[in-house]
């Protein structure tokens, strides 16, 4: 299982701050990112419209960055502290 | 080399972190950098809520402290991030660089701000009369750290 969680509005516009997802299939965070848009057509908008970045066991990644079983995925909007 | 990086819900004390800083006397110069909640171009702000990644946050502004650290001559660095409910004119966060010369000192603040701006993992909500609005991120802070990218 791969660990996704999410923050801020992405956070809230899904209505969940955590989710497993089971990595049979998934070796990237594009993978992870398109599973997740077809849990519904709701989310498959949000995943659309919404601009999302990727952390891997805490490390910003690019979305070809690799995914393994038990790795924690974040996804969230574009930061916005200072 | 002293790193001090803190991710906290209290409120900070300027001068005490100044004083904390300016004790070295190999350090010529501190450059001392504070944000501050600030009001709506109309009004009506009553503060800010922000949520934060909490197992990556400290991480990430230690690496980013680092980083400064390999590429300029500093001393010490302490850098404070708030979280939760800060009210308007609130501080938000503090960044003191003390090196031996102010250039070092100006130029691995910046760069540090630069890259806090873009990647830690903060979200800040403004909370006014009328709702609560998640903040959306510049184009001008992307542009802003761009230049120490083409450095590198």
């Amino acid at each position: 299982m791969i660990k996704v969680r999410f923050f801020a509005l992405l956070r809230e516009r899904l209505g969940t701050h955590e989710i497993s997802l089971p990595s049979q299939g998934i070796a990237t965070v594009n993978d992870a990112i398109s599973a997740l848009a077809q849990h519904n057509s709701n989310w498959s908008q949000i995943f659309t419209d919404q601009e999302v970045i990727a952390a891997v066991n805490q490390q910003l990644v690019d979305k070809d960055q690799s995914l393994q079983s038990g790795d924690e995925l974040a996804l969230f909007p574009p930061v916005t502290g200072g | 080399m002293d790193c001090y990086v803190c991710v906290q819900e209290a409120n900070f004390d300027v001068g005490a972190e100044y004083q904390t800083l300016a004790q070295d006397p190999q350090c010529g110069a501190v450059v001392t950098f504070t944000g501050l909640v600030r009001d709506l171009p109309g009004g009506g702000l009553q503060g800010i809520e922000l949520e934060h990644y909490p197992e990556m946050t400290e991480r990430l502004l230690l690496q980013l402290c680092e980083r400064a650290q390999a590429r300029w001559q500093v001393k010490a660095i302490r850098l404070i991030h708030r979280v939760g409910m800060i009210h308007l004119n609130e501080s938000i966060v503090f960044l003191g660089v003390a090196s031996a010369h102010r250039k070092e000192a100006f130029a691995a603040g910046e760069f540090i701000m630069d890259y806090l701006k873009t990647q830690a993992p903060f979200w800040k909500k403004e909370l006014t009369q009328t709702g609560s609005y998640w903040v959306a991120a510049k184009a001008s802070d992307m542009d802003a750290v761009s230049r120490w990218q083409q450095d590198d």
